[in-house]
């Protein structure tokens, strides 16, 4: 298992290097100066401002320093907002992304895993019929759609909650339950699929044999075995939240990494475009490691295989 | 003898995509105390579904629409889902086809052992783990106490159904349904778990409903014998009855379809030509008849009744009848007359 | 049991072997495996209530020029944010009357459009005619998503069956690739392309389909490794039957099902990312409408004029949802077992 973790944290540092190289180099590919909307600088002042970003050296120098501050967590400084590091700037956002971030994925998982097991249980009933229309809403309907819907009718018309300001949270509700809708609808699926599987085998007939209730067979063996692999999707739903962050947050005005990052790429403010990119990248990848650890700890089968799985 | 378990005229029915599958129509049979019964015949009969009638274990699409299950006299299908769940693993328990999927893969076999001890009984946890280390030592798990927090994956197939066989009785049933305990293992194993269920019979005195399609595999453990083809027993006795005196043309074809050591055919030939009907559209009269050398103009037209041919052994064909022509078995078949006249019985 | 039934002795004739053939005929007739999947597919109402949609909506888009009663892009500023009105009929929300400051005012007579002018779903703020832009909107978003899905496929499928069908060190090289590709989050990977290409419909295709393929491929590679064991494929190479031709003959018809259900999955992952996209402002480039610059022009107004974004978004969901809907119908349809017990 640790040698598993240490080559996944290996791997983990290798997709990084990529990812950087990737966006450095499109970046890098951009026709004219990053400056081109601040046309008023004449070439003398373009110049020194060139300079002082260091882009009047070669484009492999830059490379190696953009690299260099990569390792040193530094992730470059922004062309706009008076030239603050984009660490800054992340340090100043992170908290409510991921305050509604982790908000949306518990609500949205722990939902979804209702839902779904709900349907699986009373399958082809119609409990089972509105849980799986419910999901199949919630896979569908995009987070923006839902998240201008709420804000509308929730806010405006039934004024139930503030509109668009972010203090309290109260502020959160309406943009978690928008970012939560498609968590909720694939875990749910996932959890219906799995978990009817799960009915249907033999050690669910073997508990059944043994005098358990339905409920019993429910409680003790199949909602456990259903609920492992929903681990596995943690890690796609991490990326679905985190794209739907970047517009929901726009639409209620949170203060966030996703609004900086649609705003930014709005301003062509390519420093910073290229440090979220990392970061987000970042983010992910050790989403991706947690849930992979995670996995491998709750299941019996590869907690105590030899290596890790593949 | 007491009769502990009666199943009489069974009808099972499964709803379908294609229709009503009439998988069971009209199964008769008993059990006595103490004894095991082996219920045989090819794959696809119905078998697993006339022993999960007992328990009421049957798929959602699955109906019995009638028949009586007597238990003591009192007639399970009668009783509620508590009552049924009071009598599972308890009374009646039931061991699997494939030890490979029957265990949870994500619990420990020390909590499976006990968990029907929990259910049932007023214990508390540790003296059913206590109690559950004691049957995995009885049916033959080195280490348990060391082997209890393990895994299912951890173990091989045929510990794996000696664990299954550890669940069923751990709570001493009276009745234990065996269904193809042994067909997905290889041929030693085999042997290890047959003449495990038997000393296990000898030690808790639990009467056995062994089912099998490898006649093989019966004469080592059965008192009684019944043969089933679609859905319908064709034929039972006592095991010599069934082995040494065989009536029915399904009957033949299942002993000579088997590898045996009597006779000198050491490999496994002879398949019974052509396939099991359809039970959709269940046959007016015999099913067996398309796939019967021996077949008659009635037995296209009228099921066989069945007809005894000594005191418990009963066989369900024309070809008894007093109107039959006389028909000359295969000669493997005249060779088990043979054995049977030599230990002492009456061939018709 | 004991009594023994009075039969004719006729009856006890023994039949020969001859006769023993018609009692396999009884049963359900054997169709063939596509004929059977449609039937499944046929008598699942949810799915063929989707492909019933789906149909019309790619109908209506095909023949768009035909349909669509004004020109998209065609502004006309003294018609700006009129509502819907349909013809003279007087029903509430589609009468051209408009709340203004506590009352209904009819707002065709304020912006004194000529007798007659009428727009089903009302206009947007440069007074195009909104049904005209849902239309043509709609048909961008579906050539996208076609063309990523076709994008998908040509890579996808090819990488799949390569990988799959070659083993050994190809697979283990192919998949490290696969790997990588699918470790980086897609979303950005299109963000970036989106960044240096120029905006417009070639740019969202390559973004979305740079990082799409990845699942195709996964599932295809799984599928031939199976395939490949089978006996047919195996005579097949022991004739030495060419790579190409058996792919072609054995191995796609094979595929077919996962490919199908997997493109029902593509097309509204691509929808979805053009709206998206849009919505953000790198998608589509104005003055063209897709869904995605219809959501986002309307959502500007939704406030006040909640109609210009309802409309958009009650397509997209439901594409969405049909899609979705029947990507599960053609699965259950394929694999009847899925949805069996
Ligand atoms: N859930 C089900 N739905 C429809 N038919 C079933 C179902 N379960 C069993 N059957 C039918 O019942 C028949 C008997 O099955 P089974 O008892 O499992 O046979 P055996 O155990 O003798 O191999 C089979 O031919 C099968 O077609
Ligand atoms: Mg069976």
């Amino acid at each position: 298992m640790a040698k598993y973790i240490l080559k996944r944290i290996l791997y983990l540092f290798l997709t990084l290097f990529i990812i950087a190289t990737i966006t450095f180099f499109m970046m890098k590919m951009l026709p004219g100066t990053p400056f081109s909307n601040q046309n008023r600088m004449s070439a003398e002042q373009l110049k020194i401002v060139k300079a002082q970003y260091g882009l009047d050296q070669s484009v492999f120098v830059q490379y190696i320093r953009y690299i260099g501050g990569l390792l040193q967590g530094n992730l470059g400084t922004s062309f706009q907002f008076n030239n603050e590091p984009v660490t800054a700037l992340i340090g100043q956002r992170l908290a409510p992304s991921m305050q509604i971030g982790a908000q949306a994925m518990v609500v949205g998982t722990i939902g979804g895993i209702l839902l779904g097991a709900l349907a699986a249980i009373r399958k082809n009933t119609w409990v089972d019929t509105l849980a799986t229309f419910i999901s199949i809403l919630g896979l569908s309907i995009p987070s923006f759609v839902l998240a201008v819907l709420l804000q509308f009718y929730l806010a405006y018309k039934w004024k139930i909650y503030p509109v668009a300001l972010w203090d309290n949270f109260q502020s959160s509700i309406l943009p978690t339950l928008a970012l939560s809708a498609l968590p909720l609808g694939t875990v749910a699926r996932f959890m219906r699929t799995e978990m009817v599987d799960v009915m249907s085998s033999d050690y669910i007939e073997l508990a059944k044999s043994k005098g358990n209730s339905s409920w019993g067979v429910v409680a003790k063996h199949a909602l456990r075995n259903s609920l492992i692999p929903v681990v596995t999707i943690i890690g796609p739903m991490a990326v679905s939240v985190m794209t739907g962050s970047m517009v929901v947050e726009n639409i209620f005005s949170i203060p966030g990494i996703g609004e900086q990052f649609v705003k930014s790429i709005t301003t062509n403010d390519y420093p910073t475009i290229m440090g979220l990119t990392i970061f987000y990248s970042f983010l992910l990848i050790i989403v991706y490691l947690i849930v992979d650890i995670l996995y491998g700890l709750i299941d019996p089968r590869i907690r105590l295989g030899n290596g890790g799985k593949e | 003898m007491d009769k502990i378990l009666e199943v009489k005229d069974l009808h099972v029915d499964f709803d379908t995509y294609n229709g009503v599958v009439h998988a069971i129509r009209g199964v008769s049979f008993h059990l006595n105390a103490g004894e095991t019964l082996a219920i045989v015949g090819e794959s696809g009969s119905g078998k697993s579904i006339t022993v999960r009638s007992i328990l009421q274990l049957l798929a959602k699409n699955g109906t019995i629409s009638k028949g009586e299950v007597l238990y003591h006299g009192d007639d399970l299908l009668q009783k509620t889902d508590k009552e049924m769940d009071k009598l599972r693993g308890n009374k009646i328990s039931m061991i699997f086809q494939d030890p490979m999927t029957s265990l949870d893969p994500t619990m420990t076999i020390g909590k499976q052992v006990a968990e029907p001890l929990l259910i049932h009984n007023n214990v508390s946890k540790k003296d059913a783990l206590k109690r559950a280390e004691e049957v995995l030592r009885l049916v033959g798990i080195p280490n348990p106490k060391a082997r209890m927090n393990d895994y299912p994956h951890q173990f091989s197939g045929g510990q794996r159904q000696r664990i299954v066989i550890a669940i069923a009785i751990v709570d001493y049933p009276e009745i234990l349904i065996a269904d193809e305990p042994t067909t997905a293992l290889d041929v030693t194993v085999q042997a290890q778990i047959i003449d495990l269920l038997k000393e296990l019979q000898q030690k808790i005195g639990t009467s056995i409903i062994f089912i099998t399609h490898d006649l093989g595999v019966v004469a080592g453990i059965a008192d009684r014998v019944a043969v089933m083809y679609a859905g319908r027993l064709v034929e039972f006795g006592s095991v010599n009855d069934i082995f040494y005196n065989p009536q029915h043309p399904y009957t033949w074809g299942l002993l000579d379809s088997m590898p045996t050591l009597d006779t000198n055919e050491s490999d496994r030939l002879n398949s019974i030509p052509g396939t099991p009907p359809n039970l959709l559209n269940p046959p007016k009269g015999d099913a067996f008849a398309p796939r019967n050398a021996y077949a008659m103009e009635i037995d296209e037209e009228q099921q066989p009744p069945f007809f005894k041919v000594s005191k418990h052994h009963y066989a369900a064909t024309w070809l008894l009848h007093p109107n039959a022509p006389k028909v000359t078995p295969p000669a493997s078949i005249l060779n088990r007359y043979e054995k049977f006249k030599k230990l002492g019985g009456n061939v018709k | 049991m004991e009594q023994i039934p009075q039969i004719p002795k006729e009856k006890f004739r023994l039949i020969h072997d001859e006769n023993n053939k018609d009692q396999e005929k009884i049963g359900t007739p054997s169709l063939t495996y596509m004929q059977d999947v449609r039937r499944r597919l046929f008598k699942d109402k949810v799915a063929v209530v989707c492909l019933a949609l789906i149909s019309i909506i790619v109908v209506i888009s095909i023949l768009a020029p035909i349909i669509a009663p004004h020109n998209p892009n065609a502004q006309q500023v003294t018609m700006s944010n009129l509502p819907p009105k349909l013809g003279n009929l007087n029903i509430p929300g589609m009468n051209g009357y408009q709340n203004m400051g506590g009352h209904m005012v009819d707002a065709y007579k304020q912006a004194d459009a000529p007798k007659g002018t009428f727009y089903i779903l009302g206009t947007d703020y440069l007074g195009r005619d909104l049904l005209s832009r849902i239309i043509y909107g709609t048909r961008l978003s579906l050539v996208v998503a076609v063309l990523a899905t076709l994008v998908d496929l040509l890579i996808g499928v090819p990488y799949g069956i390569v990988s799959g069908w070659k083993g050994g060190k190809t697979d283990t090289f192919m998949q490290r690739i696969v790997e990588i590709v699918s470790s980086i989050p897609n979303l950005i990977v299109v963000i970036l392309m989106m960044i240096i290409l120029k905006p417009g419909l070639t740019s969202i295709v390559i973004a979305i389909a740079i990082t799409g393929w990845v699942t195709m491929a996964r599932l295809v590679r799984a599928q031939t490794f199976q395939l490949k064991e089978q006996e047919y494929i195996l005579a097949a190479r022991t004739l030495g039957e060419p790579s190409m031709k058996i792919a072609t003959k054995h191995l796609i018809p094979n595929l077919s099902s996962t490919i199908i259900i997997q493109t029902m999955f593509t097309i509204p992952n691509a929808i979805f990312f053009e709206a998206f996209l849009s919505f953000i402002g790198i998608g589509i480039p104005a003055p063209n409408a897709s869904l995605g610059t219809l959501l986002s022009d309307g959502q500007k107004a939704f406030r006040f004029l909640p109609y210009q974004m309802w409309a958009p978004a009650i397509i997209l969901s439901v594409i969405m949802i049909a899609t979705n809907l029947l990507g599960d119908g053609l699965r259950d349809a394929f694999d009847p077992q899925s949805s069996e017990n």
